[in-house]
């Protein structure tokens, strides 16, 4: 089962404002950043390396904080969906 | 959003949340909590285990009405290498009686009632809210924002708000967590008809079965998997440390289709089919990383305190007594009529008292010696699996050549005083 087939079982409840709660703060690290290892560990595969910058879809981010503690560097802002927004986990 | 200043402010209607909201309304302070999911439980998950203990100390008989999958009456552990299984055990009916020991719970479903029954006891929940930072005057904690700029104000706030607890961290507790104090989880409820499930792990009834494994399938990462059985679902995951994560650029979501290929587990899962997929991060860091949990007009429960006993698989019975010690805390500090560091401190006292701390001391070694024996989820689960293949065969082979050429794998994996070192090491994490 293909990460994408995962993300459409999961129920996602979109920001009314498009308030995007992930952010590169410095994609020129992330250049230089050799693994970039939050292309792989990010369970909703979030950020992707695209041409030369870092891609972010937040729309499936999982909201696990992986991403805020595992960053090498740091690059991470990361702040929770707006209230009500976001992940809705119903079976789990 | 009510004006007025309450007893207490709760951040997040999880296990530790309703818990200290519960005891708090039974014992006439005003209390509110603050949920940023839709409803209580849309940002909670677990594996899916919840032991009776501690919650029946807070509702007794709550299992007569709570929302809960099966009782557990079988506990088995694998351990897996990538085609074989060591298999052990413990079944009993015992744990199919009252008080019963544990029940696979779907999250959204349970913390949803324990939510409704703070409201029924004279708590106040409000969900969709996000808290974003705490108001202080001077060094003490006297409110919370919201993201939507509203301020509201208490004698103390209890931080219950999870593993990514960011209002403790503003609050300024603690720092950031290393990538080698959690685990990342992800995990597939996998629905599949009740006979199925009944057949398959052979339940009788309503009876489940909880099954946990490690070993290679792990691939060198410090990790375990486990499979619950639900009325008519299952629930399968896998966490690994995220700092082995970070090295290892192994993507979870492809482990876990790997765990769910596995020879043992796949036969168990067939046909089941996936109707959700979660994620979330474990405490793993246990006792030498526990950060602050007292500040004048805070206290942190829960998961936001890391307080998980990750050998035993604990951690919403420990967030439910961290939640009740905290709320008698306020009880007494309410009587006092004093919020300070001084009072609020005896919430740590408490903790120390109860098993939720006597038990992370007592395996405060064992993440280090997890983070330093890899072989755990490498070389010894194979050689186990390598003795356990030439005890069973049955090949003409003379027991007593048999018995020299295992003794031979063993010494070849690690000399006498290597494996001297792992048997004192082990014995030292876990006393």
């Amino acid at each position: 089962m293909r990460i994408e087939d995962k993300l459409f079982k999961v129920k996602f409840k979109a920001d009314a404002h498009e308030f995007c709660h992930l952010k590169i703060k410095d994609q020129a690290v992330c250049l230089k950043c050799e693994f970039k290892p939050c292309t792989t560990f990010c369970p909703a595969a979030v950020y992707k390396w695209e041409g030369n910058k870092i891609t972010v879809g937040y729309e499936n981010c999982l909201e696990c904080g992986s991403c805020r503690i595992a960053c090498p560097y740091f690059n991470i802002e990361w702040e929770f969906p707006r209230g009500g927004f976001g992940v809705q986990y119903s079976k789990g | 959003m009510p004006e007025e200043k309450f007893d207490c402010i709760i951040v997040g209607a999880g296990p530790a949340g309703s818990s200290a909201g519960y005891t708090l309304a039974k014992a006439g302070l005003s209390v509110i909590i603050l949920e940023r999911g839709e409803y209580p439980g849309a940002k909670n998950v677990m594996g899916g285990i919840l032991y009776s203990h501690s919650m029946n100390e807070i509702i007794p008989g709550f299992y007569k009405e709570a929302p809960l999958e099966r009782p557990i009456t079988e506990q088995r552990a694998l351990l897996l290498t990538d085609d074989s299984g060591i298999h052990l055990g413990y079944k009993t009916k015992k744990f199919a009686q009252e008080p019963y020991n544990s029940f696979s719970v779907s999250r959204a479903n349970f913390d949803s009632w324990f939510a409704k029954k703070v409201d029924e006891a004279g708590g106040m929940v409000i969900p969709k809210t996000v808290v974003s930072d705490v108001i202080k005057e001077g060094n003490k904690i006297v409110g919370i924002k919201t993201g939507q700029g509203e301020t509201l104000y208490a004698d103390c706030v209890l931080a219950c708000d999870g593993v990514n607890s960011l209002l403790a961290q503003k609050a300024g507790l603690h720092k950031e967590w290393e990538p080698s104090d959690v685990a990342l989880a992800v995990k597939e409820v996998l629905t599949l008809p009740r006979e199925k499930i009944e057949d398959r792990f052979n339940l009788e009834g309503s009876e489940g079965c909880a099954i946990e494994f490690m070993g290679t399938i792990s691939k060198g990462m410090v990790g375990i998997g486990f499979l619950y059985t639900n009325k008519e679902s299952l629930s399968l995951g896998i966490g690994c440390l995220l700092s082995d994560y970070q090295k290892s650029l192994i993507k979870p979501y492809d482990l876990i289709e790997e765990v769910k290929s596995h020879p043992v587990i796949r036969r168990l899962i067939e046909g089941a089919k996936t109707e959700e997929y979660l994620a979330h991060l474990i405490p793993e860091g246990g006792f030498y990383r526990l950060p602050e949990v007292a500040a004048s007009g805070m206290l942190v429960c829960g998961d936001a305190a890391l307080l998980v006993n990750s050998i035993h698989r604990e951690g919403s019975n420990l967030a439910m007594k961290s939640g009740v010690l905290a709320a008698e805390t306020v009880i007494e500090a309410k009587k006092r009529n004093d919020f300070s560091l001084n009072t609020l401190s005896l919430y740590k006292k408490k903790l120390q008292e109860s098993f939720v701390m006597q038990d992370l001391k007592k395996y405060r070694r064992l993440p280090q010696l997890l983070h330093k024996r890899k072989e755990f989820f490498s070389r010894y689960p194979q050689l186990a699996s390598e003795i356990a293949y030439e005890l069973i065969r049955v090949d003409g082979q003379v027991k007593s050549l048999k018995e020299k050429e295992i003794i031979k794998k063993i010494f070849e994996t690690n000399s006498a005083l290597g494996w001297g070192k792992v048997a004192f090491d082990l014995w030292r994490a876990t006393r």
